[in-house]
């Protein structure tokens, strides 16, 4: 009896660290993917078009502020998954929310940042360079919305299932998206926002 | 090390060194942009290396990589999508501002 949980454990294992590399593939073409949105937004730098260039557009407190709050965001991440290894669910849910609210605060702010640039006419059809600008940075925006829903939706998930093996399995692979948009917004901040305001 | 699986390598100690590096790497550059203190090229240089060493600590500590506690075919992977990014943005880079060039632009 005892040999054949022990296989099936065993066999959950196997199927959590496979799902963990798929992931981990995923996670990769997503970084190949924002690589050539770098490299578009590189490119179109020059085509204004007439239209503002990235020092008139960009705002330095603003960029460090976004910077601080997904930073901060990855450390709260890290604390729920520490939680979870140690079977607190009250602390995973504490901090998934804290995490939740600081990914909340870097899309408002950067939702107020595109809305304040398209009223005054500096939207995506303003030029290329805006064009990819939006694109490089929208991108990343959606991906930390679609993190948020994510964690809405693992945090229901440990409330009425517990810290279960399978539950813990996703709220890891949650983490490694998580910490993922954290190394694209470090790309974010040092090609886009600093060369922009120098 | 812990045993292996999800929980390998995960400790508060970890995090929180990660996060001092970070905050130390973000500070850098945010600070020299800021006071405009060197010239554009050496500020520009340490903003990339700045980048760059941010994106290291982030994969050892957040992401917790590490050359003998990750499974090798994730290694391979990373390896490999950071060959494909090299290819790539370097190539395209590479070939549009040749254009640019020949242009006379």
């Amino acid at each position: 009896m005892s040999a054949a949980v022990d296989m099936r454990e065993n066999e959950e294992q196997v199927l959590h660290a496979e799902r963990a590399f798929g992931f981990w593939i995923y996670l990769m073409t997503d970084a190949i993917l924002f690589a050539l949105l770098f490299a578009t937004y590189i490119v179109m730098l020059p085509g204004t078009a007439g239209g503002p260039e990235a020092k008139a557009l960009f705002s330095l407190p603003r960029a460090a502020g976004e910077t601080a709050l997904l930073l901060v965001s990855s450390l709260t991440f890290g604390l729920a998954t520490l939680a979870m290894l140690a079977g607190r669910k009250q602390a995973v849910l504490g901090w998934l929310a804290v995490t939740f609210l600081l990914g909340l605060g870097f899309v408002a702010m950067e939702l107020s940042e595109f809305a304040g640039m398209i009223a005054l006419d500096n939207g995506p059809e303003r030029s290329g360079f805006l064009s990819a600008f939006f694109a490089l940075v929208g991108t990343h925006g959606l991906h930390v919305s679609m993190g948020m829903l994510w964690i809405v939706v693992m945090a229901a998930q440990v409330m009425i299932k517990g810290l279960t093996v399978p539950v813990g399995s996703r709220l890891f692979r949650l983490g490694l998206f998580w910490h993922f948009l954290d190394i694209v917004w470090v790309g974010i901040f040092s090609i886009v926002y600093l060369p922009g305001v120098m | 090390m812990e045993h292996a699986g999800i929980g390998h390598g995960h400790s508060l100690k970890n995090y929180l060194v990660g996060f001092t590096l970070a905050i130390v790497l973000t500070a850098i550059p945010f600070a020299l942009v800021a006071m405009g203190v060197l010239p554009r090229t050496t500020t520009f240089v340490i903003v990339a290396v700045a980048a760059v060493a941010q994106i290291l600590v982030h994969l050892r500590f957040f992401l917790n990589l590490g050359f003998a506690t990750t499974p090798r075919e994730n290694l391979l992977a990373l390896v490999f999508a950071a060959v494909l990014i090299f290819l790539m943005v370097g190539g395209s880079l590479w070939i549009m501002f040749d254009l640019d060039y020949r242009h006379g632009m």
